[in-house]
């Protein structure tokens, strides 16, 4: 109806990216703390932490900029998220917290070591769940009155909103598990291979069930995959035919496809909740249209954005390039 | 009781970002003593002070790692217990605080891992370079978080539509009346901390007669930025007093224990401010001289707390003292300055136990100010968020319930206290273990984070040589 560009859109697809990069990125990190605990020995967990070591802190930075991004461009997403799942965005944090400062002790401790491996993997479960529990809220809706959260402090925490929480560490601990079988060989290797399928059946439970419950907690994604938009079907066909890859791949012993068949799994996953949300960020009511901040506001943030977000992701590439390769027992990060 | 959300989630926002302020306010000011360093090595090709800055970048590292760990709960408060003026205010506040941490990441990405990791693999001018951007990178991040406060204090540019504010005036909006006083006076307590700071430690060293040379090098160098930046606070200081008198005399009201509008008002040195019966008691003041200082007039008048409602005032208690134990602090610094200066003349600054075990005492010193200042704007500024325009109780997350809100404090503070009394302790254990002479190689850091750039252990081996 306008020629002009719709900067909203710029900002959706930027938040968009954004999200599943983060998710990505980090997601595999915090599957590493979760799979700590059942590793094969202390060697095996020095191996596994420096296999992330020099890329964690680097993937969570988009969460910070996930969190200023949003007050900029959807102020509406920030103020009513944030407020509605508050016990479980305090949780996400503490266990990032700890998670990050684990990180860095567990290296330089000798006797505390065990106190650091605790910290390490229950920071980065509580976090992981506590995501995956946003993930539901967010399906869910929220009870709103006017521009504010109206509903209770314990509203994101249901039997459907646990269902995405473990959902969701399923599927970090299958994307770090898959990690492990590209940066690793030998004990770990054989470990993460173990429990790659184990997660991958967790994760394809929970994918069912909440693709079975969804269209009846919001009658829109009924209509939407009953009705006209029909070739949506493709996604989870799409993300039906990565699990096959990544179970085949893990049989025949393959390093780099389980991972990137877990990728895709997660981008066609993602791709079908937006597509089944659209256009829709504060389920039931408003848009990414209404939830936008003023034109003049998403413009200035923009210019901004666009110089910094390419050097940050060249930076980023250029991290992992410098890593790339396996990680042995020799390697010290520190 | 009834818990009150909104007195929780004030004192939970005091809580963290006071623990939060602390680390900036000294990485700012260490970030140029650091380059500063770097570009007298450049200059001079003298080994002594890469030895300085090799120590000091070690301590830096932990520290800017503790300000990220706390920067990242803070960039979720505002959402979580202030939803409602998130919401009316992220046409403005959203952007500025974005760039905040849009600069934050800029610099990390591209110069911090130069500067902690690169001194052997890139060339000195190089090195240089990466020191000068972080310094100014640490000042422009707190540039736009000053640009946030300063606007909340003294807000112009915007117009409000339907309880939303919408920018008219970018220009006006970021550089309002209180921002240069305030981004002035932080950035002199920024370098009066890490001076202070970098003062005590080598004071300490010298005390022990370890690494002499570089400690005397290091105290002499930071005596003199003391010498010009203590006095300088004084007046900056004074500026930003007047600014706020201007702006926010109800605030300079609770600063100074004005009750009655009154002339002549005497400078308070010492009372016991009583809101209830809106009066001070036991008053020890010098007469005249508050309306001296904030008119240059002996009668200039002073308004007092009573021109406002009692629903507008501030907590006058709090306020009060916390403006007390700023200047105090700050005219210990003023002394402390002095008093190197003075012995520097007489040749015996680096032989004065006396002088130097001062010096130490002074570390926590700069520190409590900060805070001590900040309380006094962030309490002063009460009832409101946004001055004269909107209040604690419209801005507060309309479903937030006092038992959520003091859940999160207890968590908050549980978990601060034991990652940063980690942080603390590993710090210290830096300090203790020393600098290393200027000619060590070290294995390679691969790992580009901060914290790596610090290699001292957090406890003692269990069995000796299992340090790899």
């Amino acid at each position: 109806m306008e020629t002009t560009i719709d900067i909203t859109l710029i900002w959706v697809v930027i938040i968009a990216v954004g999200v599943i990069a983060y998710v990505l990125m980090d997601g595999f990190d915090l599957g590493v703390g979760i799979l700590f605990p059942f590793a094969p020995g202390e060697t095996s967990r020095d191996v596994m932490m420096n296999s992330v070591a020099p890329v964690w802190d680097g993937n969570e930075t988009w969460l910070i900029l996930g969190g200023a991004g949003l007050l900029a461009a959807f102020p509406l997403v920030y103020s009513v998220f944030l407020p509605a799942l508050y016990i479980g965005v305090f949780l996400m944090l503490a266990g990032l917290i700890f998670r990050g400062v684990a990180f860095e002790f567990r290296f330089k401790a000798h006797r505390s070591k065990g106190l650091w491996n605790a910290a390490f993997a229950v920071g980065s479960a509580v976090a992981a769940f506590a995501q995956g529990a946003v993930v539901g809220a967010y399906i869910q809706g929220f009870e709103m009155d006017g521009f504010s959260f109206a509903g209770g402090p314990l509203d994101w925490l249901t039997p459907f909103t646990v269902l995405t929480g473990i959902g969701l560490l399923a599927g970090y601990a299958l994307l770090g598990a898959t990690w492990l079988i590209v940066k690793t060989e030998g004990d770990t290797q054989a470990f993460a291979y173990r429990v790659a399928p184990w997660m991958l059946a967790v994760v394809l439970l929970v994918f069912g069930a909440v693709s079975l419950i969804t269209p009846f907690i919001d009658p829109k994604v009924m209509e939407r995959w009953m009705g006209t938009w029909q070739y949506l079907w493709v996604l989870p066909a799409l993300a039906l035919f990565s699990a096959w890859v990544l179970i085949r791949a893990v049989r025949r012993r393959d390093e780099g496809i389980p991972f990137v068949a877990t990728i895709a799994l997660f981008i066609t996953t993602y791709l079908g909740l937006l597509v089944s949300k659209w256009p829709y960020v504060v389920p039931p009511d408003y848009t990414f249209w209404d939830a936008a901040s003023s034109p003049d506001a998403q413009l200035f943030i923009l210019v901004g954005a666009l110089f910094v977000i390419p050097i940050i992701l060249g930076y980023t590439a250029w991290t992992y390039w410098v890593f790339r390769g396996k990680v042995t027992p020799e390697t010290g990060y520190h | 009781m009834e818990l009150d959300p909104i007195l929780l989630s004030r004192i939970q926002f005091a809580f963290v970002v006071s623990f939060h302020a602390i680390f900036p306010v000294f990485t700012i000011g260490l970030a140029s003593f650091i380059a500063f360093l770097e570009f007298r090595a450049w200059k001079t090709g003298d080994t002594i002070y890469t030895q300085i800055s090799k120590f000091w970048i070690k301590i830096f590292a932990v520290v800017f790692g503790m300000g990220v760990v706390s920067g990242l709960v803070m960039s979720f408060q505002f959402g979580t217990n202030w939803s409602a003026f998130s919401y009316a205010t992220a046409n403005f506040l959203g952007p500025v605080l974005s760039y905040e941490v849009l600069t934050a990441f800029f610099l990390e990405a591209a110069f911090l891992g130069v500067l902690l990791f690169g001194r052997d693999r890139v060339p000195q001018g190089v090195h240089l370079f990466s020191a000068l951007m972080v310094a100014l990178g640490t000042f422009i991040s707190s540039f736009w978080i000053l640009v946030a406060n300063s606007w909340m204090q003294t807000p112009v540019g915007f117009e409000l539509q339907d309880g939303v504010f919408h920018v008219t005036s970018w220009i006006t909006a970021i550089f309002n009346p209180s921002f240069w006083p305030r981004f002035f006076h932080m950035g002199l307590a920024s370098l009066l901390t890490a001076g202070f700071v970098v003062a005590g430690v080598s004071a300490w060293y010298l005390l022990r007669q370890r690494d002499v040379v570089m400690n005397r090098k290091a105290l002499g160098t930071t005596m003199w930025v003391l010498l010009f930046a203590a006095p300088a606070q004084l007046v900056v200081g004074d500026i930003h007093g007047l600014n706020t008198f201007e702006h926010q005399p109800t605030k300079v009201a609770a600063m100074e224990g004005v009750w009655e509008t009154e002339r002549g008002a005497p400078l308070l040195l010492f009372a016991i401010p009583d809101s209830a019966n809106e009066t001070n008691h036991f008053e020890i003041g010098i007469p005249k001289m508050a309306s001296f200082i904030l008119t240059h007039e002996m009668d200039g008048e002073v308004p007092g707390l009573l021109e406002v409602p009692a629903e507008e005032r501030p907590p006058v208690g709090i306020t009060f003292w916390s403006f007390r134990v700023m200047v105090a602090i700050g005219m210990v610094m003023i002394l402390f300055a002095l008093a190197g200066a003075w012995l520097r003349f007489r040749r015996r600054m680096y032989a004065s136990p006396l002088f130097l075990k001062g010096l130490a005492w002074m570390i926590p010193a700069p520190f409590l100010a900060v805070v001590a200042g900040w309380f006094v704007t962030e309490t002063g500024r009460a009832p409101w968020l946004v001055y004269g325009v909107m209040n604690h109780a419209e801005g507060i997350t309309p479903a937030l319930t006092g038992g959520m809100a003091l859940f999160t404090l207890i968590g908050y503070v549980a978990v601060y206290a034991a990652v940063f009394t980690g942080g603390v302790y590993y710090l210290v254990r830096i300090v203790r273990q020393g600098p290393e002479p200027a000619d060590a190689v070290h294995a390679p850091a691969h790992a580009k984070r901060p914290l790596s750039a610090a290699d001292t252990f957090v406890d003692d081996a269990a069995v000796s040589g299992a340090r790899s």
